[in-house]
């Protein structure tokens, strides 16, 4: 009877095994060493998990594992993880420089008379999904707001309503955006017009 | 088989009853996940489906990817389900030579398994081919790939050459890395 009993409340427990993941490659950190980011990865370790740094960087553990391998594969293999950082840190600098020279722009569009919507453009360069941003924003200012395609063929935000002077605060302090970044334009229907 | 970066597609609810055909399915595959099905995939739960190129089907429970099954072939566990059951999948294991191309997205040649790093099953337990295998790795705790095998382990063991697993599932893939919401 007692044993039955046992037996049940362990099969109730959980048996999955937690299994800690790198927060920069997201491999298990045994495999870091293959991506394109071992230095960050160990870095990363050290920090959230030194015990596991510890027994994985450690000077027997590398020399364990690379004592199996023939020097010349060792050497291929060292220069493969070479390229691969330097290609990573290239793609790394590339972008960086990219999104440094990003701009969004927030524009007011005067639809009719005192009637306005917000087109945001450029997010996308600074790595924020636009459906995203456009859903949150909806929430936000309980109004209306799609991704909608530019005449030029690119995506934007579209958000009912001047709600450029909110819009620009969180694209600063929320999206983080550098401030330089971002520019309001207004864009008025032509005056004549009306 | 995920090479590319994924975008999910539409997401849908699987029915109850293709539910519990899915599990039934699983626990047939895999007799050892028996007493953790209802740890992987609980009765009350609502399974998604979600379609991926390449007529690929994957089943997500609360957005976290569980199996995949492309087209009528075998039902594969997605690998982080691997990493919580090892013990209940078979598996073999490379040499650590092979672990950068299997982590590039080569298909997994014989050699990194008959290599003195490399680890396959005695004759009693030989898998076939077209069993579903796990991929461990010389001097690593965690798999690092799965998929269904292109050739039975005794043959390996004979030819010494060849694909073993084309189209499966490696840490660091488009699979891998999908997130779903
Ligand atoms: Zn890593």
């Amino acid at each position: 009877m007692a044993e039955t009993a046992t037996q049940d409340a362990a099969s109730t427990e959980p048996q999955a095994r937690h299994v800690v993941y790198c927060g920069v490659c997201s491999l298990p950190p045994e495999y870091c060493e293959f991506g394109g980011t071992a230095k960050k990865c160990k870095e990363w370790l050290e920090k959230k998990h030194p015990d596991m740094h510890e027994k994985l960087y450690s000077e027997e553990a590398i020399e364990a594992s690379l004592s199996t391998l023939s020097l010349d594969a060792r050497k291929r293999a060292e220069k493969d993880s070479a390229k691969k950082e330097a290609k990573a840190a290239a793609a790394e600098a590339r972008d960086a420089e990219r999104k440094a020279e990003a701009m969004v722009y927030i524009k007011r569009v005067e639809r009719n008379k005192r009637k306005y919507v917000t087109a945001v453009s450029g997010l996308e360069e600074h790595g924020h999904d636009l459906k995203k941003v456009a859903k949150d924003w909806g929430k936000k200012f309980a109004t209306g707001s799609s991704v909608t395609k530019t005449a030029s063929g690119t995506d934007e935000i579209v958000v009912q309503g001047d709600n450029s002077d909110d819009i620009f605060d969180i694209v600063v302090d929320v999206l983080k955006v550098p401030e330089d970044n971002v520019e309001c334009i207004e864009d008025k229907k032509k005056k004549s017009a009306g | 088989m995920f090479k590319k970066e994924i975008t999910a597609g539409a997401k849908s609810k699987v029915k109850s009853s293709v539910q519990r055909g899915i599990r039934t399915k699983v626990v047939e595959t895999y007799p050892l996940l028996a007493p953790h099905i209802d740890e992987i995939i609980p009765k009350k739960s609502q399974l998604d489906l979600l379609k991926l190129p390449d007529r690929v089907s994957l089943y997500a429970l609360n957005n976290e990817p569980l199996f995949w099954q492309h087209m009528d072939d075998a039902i594969v566990p997605h690998l982080r389900v691997v990493h919580q059951f090892p013990h209940c999948f078979s598996r073999i294991g490379i040499d650590r030579g092979a672990i950068r191309f299997v982590l590039s997205g080569a298909a997994l040649m014989v050699p990194g398994l008959t290599s003195a790093g490399g680890q396959l099953p005695e004759p009693e337990g030989q898998l076939k081919e077209g069993d579903v295998a796990v991929i461990m790795a010389e001097g690593k705790e965690e798999a690092c790939m799965v998929g269904q095998l292109k050739m039975g382990t005794e043959d390996m063991k004979e030819k010494k050459k060849g694909v073993a697993i084309d189209g499966g599932h490696c840490l660091g893939d488009g699979l891998w890395k999908m997130s779903i919401d």
